[in-house]
């Protein structure tokens, strides 16, 4: 196989890894020669968290592991966007089978390898949240309850955005998508539904818990480095905005992952055997009105006829997620 | 070594005998007691070099089945019914990426209404799903089988499905030779699969194929199939000459040479059907039998041969197309094209009902004297469907 060497578009950018900075400061990122699991040329919309978030993740994995390691992908824009036949964006061994069953996939492969006597390979496993939450939850869940050797990661831009943005378990309450639509009586997304990923995992008592997003990618790289020094299950459930999805701007991609954690919409830990054992603190707190008013999803709630009740529900969840979470010190309760 | 022992059994004994890497399956009845055999064999030691996954459905089993498979390793599961069904989409998934896995499907009936006992309603709704189908007629020959697919799948790069009889095999105690390691390693080589997750060699494996080059990848997997005709027929003879018993193969005939009548049909009922035509040859009856061992690929060209002399074939199917009738009969009306052969299909043994020597006997009276109907179901309660009909209106 040809291996492509790294082409760099951006200079300077906290993203490409400072290459303006001393070079002992700066990111690996900022190497040609560095590690690179997806090349470019791949089919991803402008902006896209989901291609960002995935060539971090698995860049740092390669790390880990010395390139000893084999990747297992399910259906949905990341599989799409990165192989299509005869092209593939991927340098490291890589299957997509089916939409709902990378999990297990993954632990035939772990299977395989460990009869083999191979175990100095190791093996990661990626989905979309619709791949991962919904459909692929039954097999998510037994590779993490049999502990089998695998790491799963979880690109999570809250709906099914390759078949064209509709709702998933992890659509936020309010947010817009082509089966959650802005009418009747709740206009969007219902609240009251939908689950959470990561606690889920937490609940199966596996080694490694973390959640991420594509604004903090040091703080991703250290996960998943972290998450390679287990054996075992382990989870990563990482935000990525999809400006198609969502309808924010290409250029707002790593400004919306951080209102996100900034906001506490979405709360940035890591749990150990079931146990929160980080957080991430936000800097400085900002109103979620801040973040939803950047995307089309939630024009609804602005505009001619706002719905600031609705608003102040979502701001109510995300106070919760602090207080639960301890995001802000002074409002820490008891760790969640 | 001969040994009498249940059907299960035997086929686990084979399946250790080929020295799997990963096996990985979910419980169904009938399936249950190959897998639990195989479970304790990993699990204490006896067959080392092995992973048993111990998975939380049946779709996970073959998904995990496709991982592993991917990764290089030899790779068994086993199922039935409702199991293969709730694994159909990586079933399908399997066959497309070429991937030589070996399951066993202990033949149940599909629900509904539930029912555990056997009929072919099962492989016959994965009948397209690309995977070649084996059909063993005794347990000698479902263990026996199971030592050729892994010959064939791994040849062909083709997973193999080898289906038998649910209870009435998988349950059965009879007489069967397991053969010895050497003689399984001296006719099985190593697994060297065709290409393979290798982080020194990486590959994409899976990706999307648009209208350009689907038709050729779907075309592929045909040849690949038409191929497999062949190495059936080869794989089967080799066996025999290794082995010293014939198992396998593509089809078998039994008294068809000056047969007026024959009979087509699949899996343990062959017996029964032999035994039958046996007492009628006695009584002067010209009438044979000729047993499916491939039921994919299609054997047309060895049928075609098998049937074209005889002037009526009945195929007995222990499934139905609802809306149709026959499945197998359709395939065996291709390869007797322009000849001037009557089918008839006859839908038997639903559920588990008992195919009787005595309803046969009537089966074939009628077709020696014309009154076979076209499409006939053995031994149908006509009171209780009239009731029934009469009571829904
Ligand atoms: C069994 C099955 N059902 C539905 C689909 C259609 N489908 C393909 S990708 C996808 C959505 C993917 O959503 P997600 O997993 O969140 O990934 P994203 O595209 O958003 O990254 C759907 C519904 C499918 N391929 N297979
Ligand atoms: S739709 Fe969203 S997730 Fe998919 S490629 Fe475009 S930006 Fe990325
Ligand atoms: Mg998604």
């Amino acid at each position: 196989m040809s291996v492509q060497t790294i082409k760099f578009y951006q200079t300077g950018s906290f993203v490409v890894g400072n290459r303006l900075l001393e070079p002992g400061q700066r990111s690996v990122q900022s190497d040609p020669e560095r590690s690179n699991a997806l090349t470019s040329g791949h089919r991803a919309c402008q902006g896209c968290g989901e291609a960002l978030g995935a060539r971090y993740a698995i860049d740092a994995a390669m790390r880990a592991t010395a390139g000893n390691m084999i990747a297992v992908n399910a259906t949905g824009c990341l599989e799409v966007f990165s192989t299509m036949s005869p092209e593939t964006s991927w340098q490291i061994p890589w299957v997509h089978s089916l939409f709902g069953n990378a999990a297990s996939v993954a632990t035939g492969v772990a299977a395989a390898l460990k009869a083999k006597g191979r175990t100095d390979i190791r093996v990661v496993a990626q989905g979309g949240d619709g791949g991962t939450v919904d459909i692929g939850f039954g097999c998510l869940s037994g590779m993490f309850e049999r502990d089998d050797d695998v790491l799963y990661i979880c690109y999570d831009n809250q709906g099914y955005m390759n078949t064209g943005v509709q709702r998933s378990s992890a659509t936020p309450p309010a947010a817009r998508t082509a089966t959650t639509d802005v009418v009747g009586p709740e206009p969007g997304n219902v609240f009251g539904q939908g689950k959470s990923g990561p606690l889920i995992a937490m609940a199966h008592g596996i080694k490694y818990v973390a959640t991420a997003t594509v604004a903090d990618l040091r703080d991703l790289e250290y996960k998943v480095e972290r998450a390679m020094s287990f054996r075992g299950a382990r989870y990563i459930h990482i935000l990525v905005p999809c400006p198609l999805g969502w309808g924010s701007a290409s250029r707002d991609t790593i400004q919306m992952a951080r209102l996100a954690k900034e906001t506490g919409i979405f709360p940035v830990f890591e749990a150990e055997g079931g146990q929160v054992v980080n957080v991430a603190k936000i800097r400085s707190k900002v109103p979620v009105e801040a973040y939803l008013s950047k995307q089309r999803r939630y024009a609804h709630l602005f505009g001619r006829s706002p719905r600031p009740d609705v608003v102040a529900h979502l701001q109510e969840m995300a106070d919760d997620n602090i207080r639960k979470f301890g995001l802000v010190d002074n409002v820490a309760e008891e760790a969640y | 070594m001969l040994k009498q022992t249940e059907g299960s059994r035997g086929v686990a004994d084979a399946i250790a005998l080929c020295r799997p890497e990963v096996i990985c399956a979910y419980p169904i009845s009938p399936q249950t007691h190959i897998v639990e055999a195989l479970g304790v064999m990993v699990k204490s030691g006896k067959l080392t070099q092995c992973e048993f996954v111990n998975v939380e459905s049946e779709f996970a089993a073959m998904s995990a089945c496709i991982g592993s498979s991917a990764a290089g390793a030899r790779t068994y599961t086993a199922t039935a019914s409702q199991g293969l069904l709730y694994m159909a989409e990586a079933v399908f998934n399997a066959s497309g990426l070429g991937l030589p896995i070996v399951m066993t499907l202990a033949n149940r009936a599909i629900g509904a209404p539930i029912n555990i006992w056997n009929d072919h309603g099962d492989s016959m709704a994965m009948r397209d799903s690309g995977w070649i189908q084996l059909y063993a007629e005794t347990n000698q020959e479902a263990l026996d089988l199971h030592i050729q697919a892994f010959r064939l799948a791994e040849e062909l790069s083709v997973p193999v499905m080898v289906c038998m009889d649910g209870f009435i095999l998988t349950h059965a105690y009879e007489r069967v030779d397991v053969p010895t390691q050497e003689q399984v390693d001296a006719f099985l080589p190593p697994f060297r699969p065709r290409q393979v997750l290798d982080p020194v060699k990486p590959i994409s494996i899976g990706a999307m194929v648009g209208p350009e080059a689907f038709m050729e990848v779907r075309y592929l997997a045909h040849a690949q199939q038409e191929k497999a005709v062949d190495s059936i027929a080869r794989i089967g003879a080799d066996f025999q000459a290794s082995f010293g018993r014939e198992s396998g193969g593509l089809l078998r005939t039994y008294r068809t040479e000056d047969a007026d009548i024959i009979v087509v049909a699949l899996g343990s009922v062959l017996g029964t059907i032999e035994d039958t035509v046996d007492e009628l040859r006695a009584e002067g009856k010209r009438v044979g039998v000729v047993g499916l061992t491939a039921f994919r690929p299609f054997p047309t060209v060895a049928l075609r041969e098998a049937l074209g002399h005889c002037s009526r074939v009945i195929v007995l199917e222990k499934a139905l197309a609802v809306g149709v009738g026959g499945i197998v009969t359709a395939d065996v009306k291709a390869s007797l094209a322009g000849l001037p052969v009557e089918t008839t299909t006859v839908i038997a043994g639903l559920g588990g009902r008992p195919i009787l020597k005595t309803s046969l006997r009537k089966m074939f009276d009628e077709a020696s004297s014309g009154a076979l109907k076209p499409m006939t179901f053995l031994d149908l309660n006509m009171d209780a469907v009239n009731r029934e009909m009469e009571r829904v209106g």
